[in-house]
């Protein structure tokens, strides 16, 4: 992962410095797999960000999804890069993010039913004043 | 057989561990402990018996010499293993020609620098290596005969009297150990083995004298004995020491092999060897009961009647006389001290003698007599006559012990009544102890042929005829008139005892002891069982015959010899132990036909013979130096032309005294019994001075006893004003001390970890507290943070790599447009 790492921020460096339009427009018509990188981590650190700045637990749960949909977007993004390179069992990275998807509305169920029953209880959202295991 | 002569003491010694160790846990009945105890005492009499037959008698015997058991390795250890010694008295005082021949030398050189005194004599110096080993000479076999054979009858004799006391165990365990401390007395080969016997005996007499502890009057006369005893012991010591420095040995042979070559100090002359002996004196002095140390033993008759007879009377009494003897040639070569040996043991004589005639109890008398007796062998020993006064030992243990063992008796059967006015008539009730009896009496006035007559009868000869010392006819005279004291207060006691009417209560109520212990119910006498009468008749017979052992030179006509028996002949059989002074070495001097014991011979001999017997002679360089007096049994030998009519009138006059005091006892007590008042009113003084004793324990009593009492009261109120008050001050002063450390842990240094504590708490709780938020939030926070930084440390390469083609290409890229 190291070998893809270095070399995208790299090049994401020195696209995004050099500012020529036509390269740039080249490569936001036929985009490589360093911009569905980029795109994911950015997706990821706004999630995390969420996750850790929040309050409001319906937010949480919104950064989450969006943790999650940054790993799904490189799950294609390899998938699809490894198609490219002609690799045969590519298709396991697509099947990964539908299961993906479908763990991410599981646990949206239950949370938003956790999320109610203590709305009811509690009347509120807010998760600093759900300290019932506070001492 | 000799070679197993360590055994005789060491069977007592176990009888003694397994009675006294497992007696009372096991509970052993009486006859196990009573038979440990005789069995143990009667292995040691054979083992006694085997040893001195093949010593002195069988055909291997090796009797002139001593038989020391480290000589050919039978038995010996190092028991104080060797240091060096330097020898500072005796040889070390330089010879008259040395001293001259130092100041001949130091006169040429510088007569301002003194001569160094220790400079000039080459250093004296021994090897102390004191072994335990047993020695079998003639001295001690009579003595193990004696204790192992007495001390067998006195044990049976105890195991009736002791019957049904409830100490049984612990008498006999004692009674063991005394017997094995005074089996090494006499039998070990050295000084300090005869001190570790000497004290050995004086814990035992201790003990067993405070055998009734519950009894006040037994356990001062028991501390009052062990008292008496440290001042003889304490000369004793000092005696020892004294032998170390002078010889550098404390083995009795190399002792004497150096003494003898010593020169005879005479009257008034006070060198090593009379202080030495001065020492040795005391200790026997303390522990033969003699003149200024007597009074210990008659107050030992709290102890129970055996053990009078077997350590107030046989054996343990006699140490100082085995002592004496032992270091004979010590004494022989000091006049001055014969003289005070020979006085002393007249003084007591005659001093006990007269207060032993107005006793009236039983025991007292008896223990008067023996001190009285135990004077008479001094006198022996005095006059020259060491070996007679072993004879006097050896047959004043028969029938002294026979008297104690009779009275034990006798207050058997009364009851625990010790007071002779009320006893009387004893002889129809107690017939086995007043025959028995009977011989001790006539022994111990000297009524020929029983024991005490040859013995008592030789010890006056020798004092009428000694040369060793002057005024022998003061010493016989003191001792002509204590055996007819002798004579008159034992056929007191027989009147009072055994003849006339029985002057006790028959029939009266509540005696204060346990007659239920004796299984029986009458207050009448009785006689005693057989395990109490059968030792009586065993050492009566002894009492009547062996005197026969030491039949003296007055019966040469009908014996065929001066002394007949050969070996068997007690005076030649000690002979080898006994220095002669005029040869200067041990034993007899057979080519002038002399006794080693006196100067008997002086006056037997032909007028040649005499003046080298008796005057100083050039070729003998012991000789004595002063000129001789005629004495007493020179001067009646001259007067009859014969000395052997000299002996006989001395026999004579002995046995006629002998008869006059029986003759005025029976006069007073039997025919005539209202004569003791009379005469008692008549002497008032004197009575009162006799039966108070002639107040020596008063008189101890305020010049010692109280101020020694005084001395210690001051030093109490030494101890308890300033020793104590210094503990007591320096008490108060830890207290103080302690207080203040208290105070200063308990502020300075708990306030210091207090308020460091504090300070850290103050200091870092907020910053601890404020982490624990409790926010899920700001745990995923440091959570991410981490990760972060781990995965910025594994790539940190990769990282830095980025960075710099970052700015690479950022340059490059500046560059190129």
């Amino acid at each position: 992962m190291s070998t893809f790492f270095a070399p995208a921020l790299v090049l994401l460096f020195q696209e995004a410095t050099a500012g020529r339009a036509d390269v740039m427009l080249h490569s936001v018509k036929n985009p490589d797999l360093s911009k569905f990188l980029v795109i994911g981590a950015l997706l990821f650190v706004i999630g995390v960000a969420g996750v850790l700045t929040r309050r409001n637990i319906i937010v949480i749960f919104m950064s989450i999804e969006l943790i999650l949909n940054a790993a799904n977007l490189n799950f294609i993004a390899f998938s699809r890069y490894l198609q490219d390179t002609g690799n045969v069992n590519a298709v396991a990275g697509q099947v990964f993010t539908v299961f993906v998807i479908v763990v991410a509305a599981a646990e949206a169920a239950i949370g938003l039913g956790i999320v109610i029953a203590l709305y009811r209880n509690k009347e509120t959202i807010w998760i600093d004043e759900i300290d019932l295991l506070k001492w | 057989m000799h070679r197993y002569i360590w055994l005789i003491p060491l069977l007592p010694l176990a009888g003694a561990a397994i009675n006294g160790l497992l007696g009372r846990k096991f509970r052993f009945s009486e006859k196990l402990i009573g038979s440990i105890a005789v069995g143990t005492i009667a292995l040691s009499f054979l083992l006694s018996l085997a040893a001195v037959y093949s010593y002195g008698f069988s055909n291997n015997s090796i009797w002139p010499k001593p038989y020391v058991t480290s000589e050919d390795g039978a038995f010996s250890f190092t028991w104080i293993p060797g240091g060096a010694v330097h020898i500072t008295a005796g040889a070390a005082e330089r010879s008259q020609q040395e001293t001259e021949r130092l100041s001949r030398e130091s006169q040429p050189g510088t007569p301002a620098a003194p001569p160094d005194e220790h400079a000039a004599e080459p250093a004296r110096g021994a090897l102390l290596n004191v072994e335990w080993s047993y020695q079998l000479d003639a001295l001690s076999s009579i003595f193990i005969l004696v204790v192992t054979g007495v001390g067998l009858c006195i044990f049976v004799f105890a195991t009736g009297y002791m019957h049904g006391d409830p100490g049984f165990y612990r008498f006999f365990a004692y009674m063991g150990l005394f017997m094995f401390s005074m089996l090494v007395l006499v039998m070990g080969s050295n000084f300090l083995m005869m001190f570790v016997g000497w004290e050995g005996v004086g814990l035992c007499s201790y003990l067993l004298i405070g055998y009734y502890f519950s009894k006040k009057e037994a356990g001062d006369a028991s501390r009052k004995a062990f008292i008496t005893n440290r001042i003889g012991d304490f000369g004793f010591a000092l005696a020892i020491f004294g032998v170390i420095a002078t010889f550098g040995t404390t083995q009795y042979t190399d002792v004497f092999t150096q003494a003898k070559g010593y020169p005879l100090e005479l009257l008034g002359h006070w060198g090593i060897l009379s202080w030495i002996a001065l020492g040795l004196f005391i200790g026997a002095c303390g522990k033969s009961a003699q003149l200024p140390l007597h009074v210990w033993l008659p107050d030992a008759m709290a102890g129970p009647t055996p053990v009078s007879a077997l350590i107030h009377a046989a054996t343990m009494v006699t140490a100082g006389l085995y002592m004496v003897t032992r270091t004979n040639v010590i004494f022989q070569h000091s006049r001055t001290m014969m003289l005070v040996v020979a006085l002393v043991g007249a003084a007591t004589a005659i001093f006990a003698a007269t207060i032993a005639i107005t006793q009236n109890d039983i025991k007292k008398v008896l223990a008067y007599s023996t001190v009285s007796q135990l004077g008479f062998m001094f006198m022996a020993c005095g006059v020259g006559a060491f070996v007679i006064g072993i004879f006097h030992v050896m047959t004043h243990a028969f029938f002294k012990a026979l008297m104690f063992l009779g009275a034990g008796s006798v207050i058997h059967g009364m009851h625990h009544e010790q007071d002779m006015r009320r006893m009387g008539g004893l002889r129809k009730y107690m017939p086995y102890t007043y025959m028995t009896f009977l011989a001790g009496w006539l022994a111990i006035c000297g009524i020929i042929p029983f024991s005490g007559f040859w013995s008592k009868d030789e010890i006056l000869w020798n004092a009428a005829s000694t040369s060793v010392i002057p005024y022998g006819w003061l010493v016989w005279l003191v001792g002509t008139i204590a055996a007819t004291c002798t004579a008159f207060y034992m056929t007191r006691l027989m009147a009072l005892t055994f003849w006339g009417n029985y002057r006790g209560d028959k029939d009266a109520q509540g005696h204060g002891h346990a007659d239920a212990g004796h299984g029986h119910g009458a207050h009448t006498p009785h006689e005693s069982p057989p395990s109490m009468w059968i030792p009586l008749a065993v050492l009566a017979v002894l009492a009547t015959v062996g005197g026969l052992v030491g039949i003296g030179p007055a019966f040469k006509s009908l014996t065929g010899s001066e002394h007949p028996g050969g070996r068997l002949n007690i005076v030649n059989y000690l002979d080898p132990i006994i220095w002669n002074a005029q040869t200067g070495e041990f034993g007899k001097s057979h080519e002038g036909g002399e006794e080693a014991h006196g100067a008997e011979s002086a006056a037997t001999s032909s007028p040649t013979e005499h003046t080298e017997g008796g005057t100083p002679s050039a070729s003998l360089p012991h000789a004595p130096a002063a000129s001789h007096t005629l004495t007493l049994a020179e001067t009646s030998a001259e007067a009859l032309g014969s000395h052997t009519a000299a002996e006989w009138l001395f026999i004579v006059i002995s046995l006629v005294v002998a008869t006059f005091g029986i003759l005025l006892g029976m006069l007073f007590y039997v025919r005539r019994p209202e004569l003791p008042d009379i005469w008692a009113r008549r002497l008032k003084p004197l009575y009162e001075a006799s039966y108070n004793k002639y107040w020596v324990d008063e008189f101890y009593g305020l010049t010692v006893t109280r101020r020694v009492m005084d001395a210690a009261r001051i030093v109490f109120t030494f101890d308890s004003k300033v020793v104590d008050g210094a503990v007591n001050g320096s008490a108060w002063l830890t207290k103080l001390s302690s207080k203040l450390t208290g105070a200063t842990d308990k502020y300075f240094v708990d306030g210091l970890v207090n308020a460091i504590a504090a300070f850290i708490m103050r200091l870092m709780s907020p910053l601890l507290r404020a982490a624990q938020t409790g926010f899920t939030q700001n745990y995923a926070l440091v959570m991410v943070l981490g990760l972060v930084a781990a995965v910025a440390l594994f790539f940190a390469g990769d990282i830095l790599s980025a960075v710099k083609s970052i700015f690479a290409s950022v340059w490059v890229f500046s560059f190129w447009s």
